[in-house]
């Protein structure tokens, strides 16, 4: 009881304490922000417009592969390999997230670099390629990647443990009328999966707003709105930001950080809550 | 109508549609990895282009052959199937290159010296001349203090919570709330538990304070969760049939806890504690904004500073040198090799305490 009560204290402990010290940061001097903004909500927007990019592109890169991955392990792989392939991909959780960045930024990037050349020069009309190509390759493409391969083992995980629940006799139905392995998943698996499917993509992009090394380690950002994902000039997200500017010896600096992070709390708690609404009421329905 | 006439009428409704041949998949494999190869030979290219060639060949040839042989479902179906393989593909790809390239550059970092010093510079006792500390034992010590930390901090207030949740909470709605704010928590950016221990702190000690025991308070805040999930599972796999026998010998409820559903399911609660640390201990955002990095050793949680393992490995990265870059490696060998370890060592105590089924 009184154990559960101190978690309730602590979760609202942590949104007063953020409240408090960043209080003064909603409202600082406009050089603080300067120069990307000129108070702290455009500023704010700013970082959560970069925040948002990354997510959604690691979730663009990632989903794909998850729901592959996860049929794999739940409809394809023959039975000897499902276990290790769903272990393994475990082992990318168990990865520690400054070794993500470290690769990225020392491997991945430069490796990626030609792609992103030859992604400039033949797609360049296209809004996102447009711009001039980074010479170092370590750009927001880069960085949303890694944040996806970093995601793939939740969304994978959870995709693969709704798409085991289907009811077996639904797909021996399917498979008994004639249907192909795919047309029965298509027809019994996803329909039955969706909703845990949604929750799966969502709390992935919970994860990638809130990750913070792969980005800090990949970009050198600064808060800007842009959609070109191929140049040096990169947008930064909240968490990268504060790892790159929690040394200053400015106080007000500090509390406009903290300010920042309560914001990106808000957002990950708002992204998180939906998804579990949206796992109950599935379970609700399954029940 | 003759005999013949009804051979041939059977022989014109075929009982099977035509398949591909058995051999069908290594053949179109076979195929196109020998055309990529040749491709790649003429053209000059590395390996890494000849294999997604390859791959690529594949996934469009056998769909091709099968929508001329067996007809457009069935070539769906090859299709994703292809699909399906190309992703598992894709996705260990680059666990098997970020491994093998931890190993390649991490070795070479690796050796007594890096192991026995922290990074102030010191005399070299032969030569009299300073020489970088270039070694890893402070943040080393500094990681295995403040998870201990969290350790003591998270275990204890996690298992009495599942012990409420499994025990006392049933149905109740507070319960039920704890439930959510649980699974909310497993949702918190690492970066804000940082924060909120730099707030909190900052709030009682001052602005400026770092402390390790601030990276303890932010990293259990990260481990609760992780440790209240698997304990509550564990409890609630205690079968009734060993509390109600407890209960009718007349024992309080609380000694049952203690004597009967704690014993049982204590193997699967250790798993599940070593995971989680498994899981904070390569934390760097939390740790690098509250407890903050430093070149000499420092065992005290209480006071200054303390380098740790994952933020070692971020600072010497920032200093953008080849010494740096190679302390940076052996920093996250030995970061992946502790993970490793303490993840495998809880999948065998899990083994080795697992409830003994059959009665």
């Amino acid at each position: 009881m009184t154990a559960g009560v101190i978690i309730m204290v602590a979760l609202g402990a942590v949104f007063v304490f953020l409240a408090v010290q960043g209080a003064q940061g909603f409202h600082t001097d406009r050089s603080v922000y300067e120069p990307a903004a000129h108070n702290f909500w455009t500023y704010a927007a700013k970082l959560l417009f970069g925040t948002t990019l990354a997510a959604v592109l690691a979730m663009i890169i990632a989903v794909p592969f998850a729901i592959g991955l996860a049929l794999f392990i739940s409809h394809y792989a023959p039975r000897r390999l499902a276990v290790p392939v769903a272990y393994v991909i475990d082992l990318l959780a168990a990865v520690p997230s400054v070794v993500y960045g470290l690769w990225g930024a020392r491997s991945l990037a430069s490796a990626a670099q030609p792609v992103q050349r030859w992604l400039g020069d033949h797609l360049g009309w296209f809004p996102l390629f447009s711009g001039q190509v980074s010479a170092t390759g370590r750009t927001i493409l880069v960085a949303a990647v890694v944040l996806a391969i970093m995601i793939l083992p939740i969304t994978t995980a959870i995709c693969r443990e709704v798409f085991q629940q289907t009811p077996r006799l639904l797909e021996e139905a399917a498979l008994g009328l004639g249907a192909t392995r795919w047309e029965m998943i298509r027809m019994a698996v996803f329909p039955h999966a969706r909703s845990g499917m949604v929750a799966g993509v969502m709390l992935g992009l919970g994860r990638a707003l809130g990750e913070t090394m792969a980005v800090a380690m990949v970009l050198s950002a600064s808060p800007l709105v842009t959609l070109k994902v191929l140049t040096s000039d990169n947008p930064a997200t909240i968490a990268s930001n504060i790892a790159a500017n929690y040394n200053s010896e400015d106080n007000r600096i500090q509390t406009v950080l903290i300010a920042t992070g309560l914001v990106l709390f808000v957002f990950t708690f708002l992204v998180n809550f939906a998804a579990r609404l949206i796992v109950a009421r599935s379970e609700r329905k399954l029940a | 109508m003759t005999t013949a006439d009804v051979t041939m009428q059977t022989h014109s409704l075929p009982l099977h549609r035509l398949r591909l041949p058995q051999y069908a998949v290594p053949m179109v494999m076979g195929t196109a990895v020998v055309v990529a190869a040749l491709l790649g030979l003429l053209l000059g290219w590395g390996w890494v282009p000849m294999a997604i060639v390859a791959i690529l060949l594949t996934d469009v040839a056998l769909p091709l052959w099968s929508r001329l042989v067996e007809g457009r479902r069935a070539a769906v179906d090859r299709l994703v199937t292809a699909l399906i393989w190309t992703a598992l593909v894709c996705a260990l790809a680059p666990l098997a290159w970020l491994l093998i390239k931890t190993l390649a550059s991490g070795i070479p970092a690796i050796n007594g010296h890096f192991l026995t010093h922290n990074m102030v510079q010191q005399l070299d006792p032969v030569t009299f001349k300073t020489m970088p500390g270039s070694g890893v034992v402070h943040a080393l010590l500094g990681t295995l203090l403040v998870t201990l930390g969290a350790t003591i901090i998270s275990v204890p207030v996690g298992l009495m919570t599942s012990v409420y949740l499994v025990e006392y909470g049933r149905g109740r709605p507070i319960a039920r709330v704890i439930t959510l704010l649980v699974d909310v928590m497993t949702g918190i950016p690492s970066i804000v538990a940082g924060l909120f221990a730099l707030a909190l702190f900052s709030v009682f000690f001052g602005v400026g304070t770092r402390m390790g025991v601030m990276g303890s308070i932010a990293l259990s805040l990260l481990m609760i969760p992780t440790v209240v999930r698997s304990a509550e599972e564990m409890m609630r796999l205690v079968p009734g049939d060993l509390r109600e026998a407890s209960y009718a010998l007349g024992v309080p409820k609380w000694r049952t806890i203690l004597k009967v559903v704690l014993p049982t399911s204590i193997g699967g609660i250790i798993t599940g504690v070593m995971l989680a640390i498994s899981r904070v201990i390569g934390e760097t955002a939390p740790l690098l904004v509250a407890v903050g990095s430093i070149d000499v050793t420092n065992t005290n949680l209480f006071s200054g500073r303390m380098q740790t393992l994952p933020v070692f490995i971020m600072t010497e990265y920032q200093t953008s040198t080849p010494a740096g870059y190679r302390l940076a490696w052996g920093g996250a060998l030995l970061l992946i090799a502790i993970v490793m370890v303490l993840n495998l060592a809880a999948r065998i105590i899990g083994k080795i305490f697992a409830p003994k089924t059959g009665h």
